[in-house]
Formats: C-alpha cells, sequence, structure tokens
C-alpha cells in the first residue's frame, strides 16, 4: 500500500485571525480631512495601501487603511489599526520596532505586548512573504517621522 | 513520436525529491528549466578529467577543452539551424545577449529620430537596454499593443514599422501570455524598410523547433538554463557581416589578436565579442543538453508541450472565477498558462500550491509593463515541460481550490 500524502500545512501562516482581518478588514472607510496621508507600496509585488491618521497631541486619535495585496499585507495592515488607535505615537513606535524584529530577527516567543499582531509571526518562515506583512508598519513609521518635520503627506516604497 | 514521460523523468533526478513531504511538482520551467543526469555529467566530467583554459594553453587538456568549446559552438550553430558557427557568440544569458547587441551595433549605429520598435509583451531584458540606448542616441521609442487574446495587432504593426524603424525587437514566445509571433513576417516587414530584427528566443528554442535562417531575423537570443542546460551560458546569434562589423562589447583576453600600449587589434569573430575566460565548463555541459534534446527532437518536445498545455487549460477553465490570459488555441502558444483566481492574489496562491509541493511563479514575471496592459498587479504561471505529466495538474488544481476556499472574502467588505 502506498504511504497516504502528508496533508498540506499552510495553517501557521494563514491563521484564522489572519483570514479574518483579510476578509473583513477594519477602520478601512478612509477618514476625510487627516493631518497626514501615508501611502505604501512594494513594487515587487504590487501591494498598495492608503493610511490616514488623525491626532490628538500626542496621541493616534484615528487610522483609516485601505488597499489593496495578498492577504499577508492587508490582515497585517488591518491589525496595525486595531493596534495602534488610541495609543501614544512613542509607544506605537515601540511597537512597530518591535514587530519588525519579530520577522527579521525571530528569536523565539514573541513579546506579550504585541498582543493579536503575534499571529503573524509564522510570516518570519516564509523570507519573501515578510515584506507583505511589514509594509504597512513602515508606512506608519515614515507618517510618524513626517508628523515630526511638520509635513502632512509621505509615499513609502518597501 | 510520442515521449515516454515515465522513463524520461528517470533522467532527472531533482523530479525524486519531496518538498513538504510530497513529490515535487515543477511547473516553472518558464523561470528555469530542471537538469537531466547527461548534464549533470558532463560538467562533473569536464571539471574531472579535462578542466583547462581554452584557446592557447599548448598541452593536452587545453586542447580537449577547446575543442569540447568549439564542438558545443557548432551544435548550437545545428540546433538553431544556421551552418555557420562563427554566427554563435557564447554570452552569460539572454539579456546579456541582447546587451550586446545594444551596446555593440544599436548605440553606434542610431541617431536622433532613429526608431527602436517593441511590444507590450517583452520581458524586462528587451525593455530596459532600449531605453538605456534611447537616453544615450536620442533615438525613439515605439511600441507594439495587443488584443485581449494576447495577440499583436497586424494593423499597428504595419503602421509602426517604417523609415524611420531601425530595428524591431520582438519577442518570440511570451513569458507571460505562451503567444508564439509570426517574426517571420515581422522580419520581412522590417527588412523592406531596412530595419534590422532581433528576437528574444529565451522561450522559444526550450521548446519549439527554431530555424533562424527561416525565421531570416538578424539576431536570435537565448539561455542554456531554460533548455535542461546549465545557468550561465547565453547564446548570441548573428549575421556573419553584422557581427564583423560590429566594435567588441568588453576588452580583455581571448578577443584580441594583438596588443600594444597604445591600441590593439580585434580578434576574429565570433571570439571577438568573448572577452576574458568564458564559462567553459557550463559551455561543454550545454553540448550534452543540446545532444539530449536532440535525441527527443523538438517536434516531439512541442507536441507533449500542447498536450500537457491542452489538458490544463481545459481543467482550470473548470474552476470558478478562474481568468487564463493568453490565445485560447494551443497552436499559437507554447506551454505557459498564466491565470489568476478571483481575488486571491498569486503569492497567497504560490504559497498554498508550495506546501502542496507544487512549484508554480507568481508575481509579474519580469513583464511589469504587460501586468500594466493586462490591468493587474501580479498574476500566477504554470510552465511545462517534457517531464511534467498529466496527473501532476491533478495536484495543482487541488492547491488552487483549497486556496479559493481559504482566500474567499465577501466582496461587499473589500475595500
Amino acid at each position: 500500500m502506498p504511504q497516504p500524502l502528508p496533508e498540506p500545512e499552510f495553517d501557521e501562516l494563514y491563521r484564522e485571525l489572519i483570514l479574518d482581518h483579510y476578509r473583513n478588514p477594519r477602520h478601512h472607510e478612509p477618514i476625510e480631512g487627516a493631518d497626514i496621508v501615508a501611502e505604501g507600496y512594494n513594487p515587487l509585488c504590487g501591494d498598495e495601501l492608503e493610511l490616514r491618521l488623525n491626532f490628538d497631541n500626542g496621541t493616534i486619535k484615528d487610522i483609516s487603511l485601505n488597499g489593496r495585496g495578498c492577504s499577508i499585507s492587508q490582515a497585517s495592515g488591518s491589525m496595525l489599526t486595531d493596534a495602534a488607535i488610541g495609543k501614544p505615537t512613542a509607544e506605537v513606535e515601540r511597537l512597530a520596532g518591535m514587530f519588525t524584529r519579530m520577522l527579521t530577527e525571530p528569536d523565539g516567543e514573541a513579546p506579550a505586548e504585541l498582543g493579536d499582531l503575534e499571529a503573524l509571526q509564522g510570516v518570519a518562515k516564509f523570507p519573501v512573504r515578510v515584506k507583505c506583512a511589514t509594509l504597512a508598519w513602515h508606512t506608519l513609521e515614515d507618517a510618524l517621522k513626517q508628523r515630526k518635520n511638520g509635513g502632512h503627506a509621505v509615499r513609502h516604497e518597501e | 513520436m510520442t515521449i515516454d514521460v515515465e522513463k524520461l523523468r528517470k533522467d532527472f533526478p531533482i523530479l525524486r525529491r519531496e518538498v513538504h513531504g510530497r513529490p515535487l511538482v515543477y511547473f516553472d520551467n518558464a523561470a528555469t528549466s530542471q537538469k537531466p543526469q547527461q548534464v549533470i555529467d558532463a560538467l562533473v566530467e569536464y571539471y574531472s578529467t579535462y578542466n583547462a583554459n581554452i584557446h592557447r594553453g599548448i598541452h593536452t587538456l587545453a586542447e580537449e577543452a577547446t575543442a569540447k568549446y568549439e564542438e558545443t559552438r557548432q551544435k548550437t550553430a545545428d540546433f538553431i539551424g544556421t551552418p555557420e558557427p562563427g554566427t554563435i557568440v557564447f554570452t552569460r544569458n539572454t539579456t546579456e545577449a541582447i546587451n550586446l547587441v545594444a551596446y555593440s551595433w544599436a548605440r553606434k549605429t542610431l541617431k536622433p529620430g532613429d526608431e527602436i520598435v517593441f511590444s507590450v509583451m517583452e520581458h524586462h531584458s528587451n525593455i530596459v537596454p532600449w531605453q538605456m540606448i534611447a537616453k544615450e542616441t536620442g533615438a525613439t521609442l515605439r511600441f507594439l499593443d495587443i488584443d485581449d487574446e494576447g495577440q499583436l495587432l497586424w494593423d499597428e504593426i504595419e503602421r509602426t514599422i517604417g523609415e524611420r524603424t531601425k530595428l524591431v525587437s520582438i519577442i518570440h514566445m511570451s513569458n507571460v501570455l505562451g503567444t508564439i509571433n509570426d517574426v517571420r513576417r515581422i522580419a520581412d516587414l522590417a527588412h523592406k524598410h531596412g530595419a534590422l530584427v532581433l528576437v528574444d528566443g529565451a522561450q522559444s528554442v526550450p521548446h519549439l523547433p527554431v530555424n533562424v535562417q527561416e525565421l531570416d531575423c538578424d539576431f536570435f537570443a537565448f539561455s542554456a538554463h531554460k533548455m535542461l542546460g546549465p545557468t550561465g551560458v547565453g547564446v548570441l546569434y548573428a549575421r556573419r557581416e553584422l557581427l564583423e562589423s560590429m566594435d567588441p562589447f568588453l576588452g580583455g583576453g581571448e578577443m584580441i589578436r594583438r596588443v600594444r600600449l597604445e591600441e590593439s587589434t580585434w580578434n576574429d569573430v565570433p571570439w571577438k565579442f568573448e572577452a576574458g575566460t568564458p564559462n567553459i565548463g557550463d559551455v561543454c555541459a550545454f553540448g550534452a543538453t543540446l545532444d539530449y534534446l536532440s535525441e527527443l527532437g523538438m517536434e516531439n518536445v512541442r507536441e507533449h508541450e500542447m498536450s500537457i498545455t491542452r489538458a490544463a487549460i481545459r481543467r482550470l477553465s473548470a474552476i470558478p472565477d478562474l481568468t487564463i490570459y493568453g490565445p485560447e488555441s494551443v497552436q499559437a502558444r507554447g506551454g505557459v498558462v498564466t491565470f489568476n483566481v478571483g481575488d486571491v492574489h498569486p503569492h497567497d496562491l504560490g504559497t498554498v500550491l508550495d506546501s502542496y509541493g507544487v512549484a508554480i511563479r507568481a508575481g509579474h514575471h519580469c513583464a511589469q509593463p504587460l501586468m500594466q496592459r493586462l490591468g493587474v498587479v501580479a498574476t500566477a504561471r504554470a510552465s511545462f515541460y517534457v517531464y511534467n505529466k498529466d496527473e501532476e495538474l491533478d495536484t495543482l488544481v487541488e492547491g488552487i481550490e483549497a486556496a479559493a476556499r481559504l482566500f474567499r472574502a465577501p466582496a461587499a467588505t473589500r475595500a
């Protein structure tokens, strides 16, 4: 009897939480009159997104994100909005750094502070897909830098 | 003659390996092909028994290596239907062959107002060199569009190629659409206007019988690695008088006859274009590749691929929401099937298929202008070769259906 083939395993990458964010993206209605508009673009795979941010002093009051691309890039962006809204910019910057390190320098457990974002940890095992997950976060970091410089629009290429 | 696929597959050691615990289904042949043991052995034989530099050593190994290297040049000439080995220049790949023509011919010849014509279905390697040359010489770029089936429009070709055209550079078989272009008809028209024709044969030579004399092209470029051969070997065919009139591409050893401190004279063609120690080992192994394909017969290779392509189009067309790009008829296309499945991003599809052991290409296929023309950011592509069999399509279809289920998104909620 020939051995049955093993079941293909893609659950580690495509966790239910990621698929849920991909199918039902959060905060994707563009904010009118945003303080900063940031576009993120990955020319290699054509992923693109637009982040709009409103601030209340040092806090991110609201974010919208819409775009098109693969499930990882869009889910990561949707999860970003959930994670960053209502937080001080300094904390979000720290979170962004932590998130990027989880994917580029994986060393076991993801920090507890990342919360749901931990679901994207599996991407680290797929080097070609890491940029899909970091696109929204790098775009956000550029937007926050731009705010410090007094700008209102920025375009990030991954 | 029908190819005995099961027997032939035994020649390819890589087809015995597993990916994620499942048998490898290799459908990324338009990117690069796998190698038979005969080619691997030829490479090992070179390094184990007659490794030496060519064209200068006065010893047995050098003579053997030179003979084998030049024998491969003759085999290459025979394979693409030219009697004259002196018209065959070895390069690193198709890209370098096209760049050789761009720098040694176009850069010296073209003037402001001259026109270079190519199509929207070109690979980046047949676009970017011409953009660079146009910038430098003041020549103008003209583009040929396609219809919805991915075929060139003959009316437009006749309107575009004219007295100002100096070069028409055209892909023989599209690496995305699979479209096989009637390059002979284009060459006839271009020649009527005194223009030269370069054919990018990277996808055609591996899969179809090709005869450069019948195509009547002036330049023809292709790569060994896409035709069961080693990486690092490309071929430029050019009419002899063109090669003779052209300046060298790179300067150095091998390409010279006499060197003085102030100036040098050039070697004869084709060696004038092969500066420095060439990729001797891989060229020698390429000789074994040509033997292998010649024994199979390119007519049979083409027939086998038409059969699996027909089956693939039939199977994929039955999947809901799946769009196939390119000509419908397998007579008009090669063994490349490019597609999209609903809203599923090709990279997600590629990752899911990989977990099934299926290797496909996902992305822009080095043809971004064509992606724009098709109105997509990316596509998935399955491309076949002689060792692929219809049963492997079962796994492809299974994987695509699994991905479609996984990513099916309620359309209303998508941005």
